[in-house]
Order: structure tokens, then C-alpha cells, then sequence
């Protein structure tokens, strides 16, 4: 195999960089195509919901079901695309933007009281009962002035972080 | 863990992360959640925004798919090429002419007439001396030792051997890390080991249940779970016997690429008997020993090594080791995976091997959900009260 990154040409590098907004500098983008290339076994052009599912650190992460439902079936360009929020240069509103996805799976742009639910019983499982998690989101919603029935935007949750910021960083190795 | 502030980027010191000290069994994947979490310690409330925020998972995850340990394990990592000028490049294409050309059909020749001669004498020896085990067993054991050499000197294997040879006693048994199946080759060249292996498709499959069945050694199937068991009784029967010869245990249960070793399997380690470690390095410098045998059958593998120039390795046999008082076996594998990979100059990885046959266990996932849950709870009684 030896020599996968040859098949990027700097045309092809640049047109993916133009594709995540130059939020990875093209070694970073090398180095990502060799990870994508040996993620995506028989080399059909993206990776498998169940490739990615071999990687054993993603696949106990409570939340990989969620993640793969945005990164199930990706090309290369958009599998960059989508991990360019973990760059350092990537926005604030970009990242929070990413964390309003995860929580708002049916994608009608609005996170309701039984979406935040859902994200807390995957990070729970069984270590909080129906009634704990039910009881944590209301407070959550109290303490924040929110009623229960209110349904959260981007907007809600650019504010949220607006004061602390956002920690959402991912170096991509480069040798 | 360290005082790293929490603004940092997310980085797992990707070398050191999972190559975890002693005690590695227990995997603690979970450092960096559990060091985020605790800063939040403070305000006993449920903040909204400390409820919703899922960015160290999302690190986790991102970081997970962009590198990870346990792939590293399992990569081919195939020589750095010489032949990077003008001059040097006729020299490497008349090196390939010479591999190829010269050097293969004569290892060809030798492998083929290596498995005549130990044919023509081992189908007879088999079979007239079925009733004098003892002395079968001698010159079946000297035959196989005789083959294996012939495949070593197929490739050309240029081997170093550090401490004294095994010897044959009961009680004890030989584990050594897993690079490819030439390593019990390499070994079996010296001793007539008996291993325990996993079953293979093909004419390997039929040498193992022709030939090296008459060494002792026992077969499974990894994935059969009843296999297990009866291979856990056939050990236990085989250390007892005096006569039979040493057991060669691969503890990793699968191949890795001869820079990094999975977790040891219990099993070697409970069986209450003395382990001898053996630690195998190979070197790089012609070719990677490493079978991917996702990518590549045995024969393909043979056929690479054969048209290299050498397999340069070194083996080390090290210094028995028995359960300690207070030890557990889970504990006694790792000092000797300590050991080993120490000799042999190579990373440990928290990881089951095996994980490349099945999916991890949801335990480990509900650790890290626990984690959370212990977050969460003290909080929301604060409201109860």
C-alpha cells in the first residue's frame, strides 16, 4: 500500500481544504486521507457505520450511535468537513452549531425538552432511573428560566456558552 | 491526572495514553471525562449548560476516528525504501532481478526438496512404529525441528538466540508475543514445542492436523466458546505428562505488529505452573514479519518473505517466572507482558486483541455512563431535600 497520500494531488488537496473552509492545513489533510483510506477497508469511497464502529475507542463512547448517524456513508470531502469543528481555527458558533446537531436528531432546528432527554439517557444508561433523568432536565430548565415545553434554538444555545466559551479540540497527527 | 488546564486541546499523549502501567486490565479509558467533570464539582445545581454540554464525549469520539491505539497495533508498516536517487535506484532494480530471479526459485527448490526428504521420512516413521511411542516421538520430533530450519533457511531467517534452550520438564509452559505464525517456526527450529494455535483454513490446516498434531499441539476455534473448554482441559492433561513436549502458548491470541502487544490472555497464567517468557524482535530492516492476515493468506505472506532478502530477528528466552503471593493471574500476565515488551522493545496497549473479531464489551461503556451518573446525582438531591 505504502504510498496512499501520492493519490492526492494538490488540486484535490486544495479543493478539500476550500470544502472545510482552510480549517486544516494540507499536511493535516494528508494525514487524514491515509486515516480514512485504512478506516475504509475495501476502499468503496467512504466508511461503514460498522468500520468505524472497529475502532473500539469510538465504539464505547456513549455517544457513537448519535455520531454515526452524522458520519455514516460520508465521502472524504464531507468526512473532513464534518471533523474541521474539532480544529482549533473553527468557530465558536460553528462548534456549538455541531453540539445543537447532536442534540436535535430529527433536524427540525429546535431542541425540545424530550430531545435533551434522549442525549442524557445514552450518557447515563443505566445509572440513573426514568424519573432521575426526568427530574435533572427539569431542574436544568428551571435553573436556566426555561418552562418545560420550551423549545431551544441555536440561538438559546450560542447563549449558553456565550460567557464561558468552548473547549472542542482534536489535534489530527501529522508525522 | 495532570494539571492540565482544561482549556487545553483535547490530546491524549498519543504515545502513552494506553500503554498503561501494570495494571492495565482494567482499562481506564476514562481520564480525561472524569477530570472535566470534576471541575464542575463546585455549584452543587444542574446548569443547563453544564447538562448539554457533551464536548468531551464529542473529543473522545473525533479523536477516536482521527487515531486510536488499537488500529496502530494491527498496521503492516512496510520498510523505508533505500532506493531514493539516481544512483541508488539500478542498484535496487538489479536487487529485485536478484530476489526475485535468483533468490526465490532456489528457496523454492530447497523448501521442496526440505519437504520430500521430511516426507519420505515421516509418513514411514508414523506409521511402522506406532507401537514404540518413544523413540517415534525422538525422530518425529527431530523431523519437524529439521523442517522448520528449512523454512527459516528459506527465507534466509537470520537468527540470534539469547539465553539457554528450553528444556523438557512438566509444569511449565513457553509464551512469547505474536508477530506471524513464522515465529513458532522460528522457535520450533530450536525445540520441538507443542502450541496452541488457532485453526487454520488450507494446507496450513492440514499440516496442523497431520503433522504438528503428533507434537502435541492443540487446535481451536477462537470464536467457539465450547472450544475454549475443551482446550482449557487438553492444557491442563498436557502440563502434567512429562513426556510430552514443552507448551508454546501465544497469550496475545492474535498477530500484532511486532511494535506494540495487546493484553495477554489469563489463561497461560492460571494454570498454576512455572511461565517461561520468550521475547521475539524482529527487524525491519528488509521486510515486515508482521502477517495482516486480514489482508493477506499465509501462502502470500510466505511468498513475501521469500522474496526478501533475510528475516533478521532476535528471541530471547528469559528467566521463568511463578504467581506471586497476592498476585493475581490478571496481574502475573501483565508483569510478564512487562517483561517481554521491555526485552523486546515494545509499546503495550490496554486492548483485547480479540477486538478485532468482536465488538468491545458494553461494560465499558457503562463505566464511562456511571461516571456521569455520579456526576449528575449529587446535584439533584441537593433538590429533593
Amino acid at each position: 500500500m505504502g504510498s496512499t497520500s501520492s493519490m492526492l494531488t494538490q488540486y484535490d488537496i486544495e479543493d478539500v481544504q476550500e470544502h472545510c473552509n482552510q480549517l486544516f492545513t494540507q499536511r493535516e489533510i494528508v494525514s487524514l486521507y491515509e486515516r480514512f483510506c485504512q478506516l475504509d477497508r475495501n476502499g468503496k469511497g467512504f466508511i461503514s457505520a460498522d468500520e468505524f464502529m472497529s475502532v473500539p475507542e469510538f465504539a464505547v463512547n456513549p455517544l457513537s450511535q448519535r455520531m454515526l448517524r452524522m458520519l455514516d456513508g460520508l465521502n472524504f470531502k464531507d468526512f473532513v468537513a464534518l471533523l474541521s469543528v474539532f480544529s482549533a481555527k473553527a468557530s465558536f458558533p460553528h462548534k456549538v452549531e455541531f453540539i445543537f446537531k447532536i442534540y436535535d436528531a430529527d433536524g427540525d432546528g429546535k431542541v425540545t425538552w424530550n430531545d435533551v432527554l434522549e442525549v442524557l439517557q445514552d450518557l447515563s444508561g443505566p445509572f440513573l432511573s426514568v424519573e432521575q433523568r426526568q427530574e435533572v432536565v427539569n431542574q436544568a430548565f428551571k435553573e436556566s428560566g426555561y418552562s418545560i415545553d420550551y423549545m431551544l434554538t441555536l440561538q438559546d444555545f450560542l447563549q449558553l456558552w456565550d460567557k464561558t466559551g468552548l473547549t472542542m479540540e482534536v489535534e489530527v497527527p501529522v508525522d | 491526572m495532570s494539571n492540565q488546564p482544561s482549556s487545553a486541546p483535547f490530546r491524549r499523549e498519543r504515545e502513552d495514553a494506553f500503554l498503561l502501567e501494570p495494571s492495565a486490565s482494567e482499562m481506564d479509558l476514562y481520564h480525561f471525562g472524569a477530570q472535566e467533570l470534576a471541575t464542575k464539582a463546585e455549584d452543587k445545581r444542574v446548569h443547563l449548560r453544564e447538562l448539554l454540554d457533551i464536548s468531551p464525549f464529542l473529543n473522545e469520539a473525533a479523536s477516536a476516528i482521527v487515531d486510536d491505539s488499537f488500529t496502530r497495533c494491527f498496521k503492516s508498516n512496510p520498510p523505508e525504501p533505500w532506493n531514493w536517487n539516481i544512483y541508488l535506484f539500478p542498484l535496487w532494480c538489479l536487487g529485485v532481478l536478484v530476489r526475485y530471479l535468483i533468490l526465490f526459485p532456489i528457496r523454492v527448490v530447497l523448501l521442496a526438496v526440505g519437504w520430500i526428504v521430511f516426507l519420505a521420512l515421516f509418513i514411514p516413521i508414523h506409521s511402522i512404529l506406532r507401537g514404540h511411542d518413544q523413540l517415534r516421538q525422538m525422530l518425529e520430533r527431530g523431523l519437524v525441528e529439521f523442517i522448520c530450519s528449512v523454512f527459516v533457511a528459506s527465507w534466509t531467517g537470520v537468527v540470534k538466540y539469547h539465553g539457554p534452550r528450553p528444556s523438557r520438564r512438566p509444569k511449565q509452559v513457553f509464551v512469547a508475543n505474536h508477530t506471524s505464525m513464522i515465529d513458532f517456526i522460528i522457535l520450533e527450529q530450536m525445540t520441538a514445542f507443542a502450541v496452541i494455535m488457532q485453526k487454520h483454513p488450507g494446507w496450513v490446516g492440514l499440516l496442523q492436523t497431520t503433522i504438528l498434531e503428533s507434537l502435541g499441539c492443540i487446535w481451536f476455534n477462537r470464536t467457539e466458546a465450547k472450544d475454549r473448554e475443551i482446550v482449557a482441559k487438553k492444557i491442563k492433561q498436557h502440563i502434567e505428562d512429562p513426556e510430552k513436549n514443552p507448551l508454546l502458548i501465544f497469550p496475545e491470541g492474535t498477530c500484532v505488529n511486532n511494535q506494540y502487544t495487546v493484553m495477554f490472555k489469563k489463561g497461560a497464567f492460571e494454570l498454576g505452573c512455572t511461565v517461561c517468557p520468550i521475547a521475539i524482535k524482529y527487524n525491519k530492516i528488509f521486510v515486515d514479519a508482521f502477517w495482516n492476515s486480514k489482508k493477506q493468506s499465509f501462502t502470500m505472506h510466505l511468498a513475501q518473505l521469500m522474496t526478501s532478502w533475510a528475516v533478521v530477528c532476535d528471541v530471547w528466552y528469559m528467566e521463568p517466572q511463578t504467581l506471586q503471593p497476592n498476585e493475581t493471574p490478571i496481574e502475573f500476565a501483565e508483569r510478564v507482558r512487562d517483561m517481554i515488551a521491555k526485552r523486546a522493545g515494545i509499546k503495550k496497549v490496554a486492548w483485547d486483541g480479540y477486538l478485532k473479531y468482536y465488538r468491545p464489551s458494553p461494560k465499558l461503556t457503562e463505566k464511562r455512563q456511571q461516571k456521569f451518573a455520579e456526576w449528575v446525582l449529587p446535584r439533584l438531591r441537593k433538590e429533593d431535600s
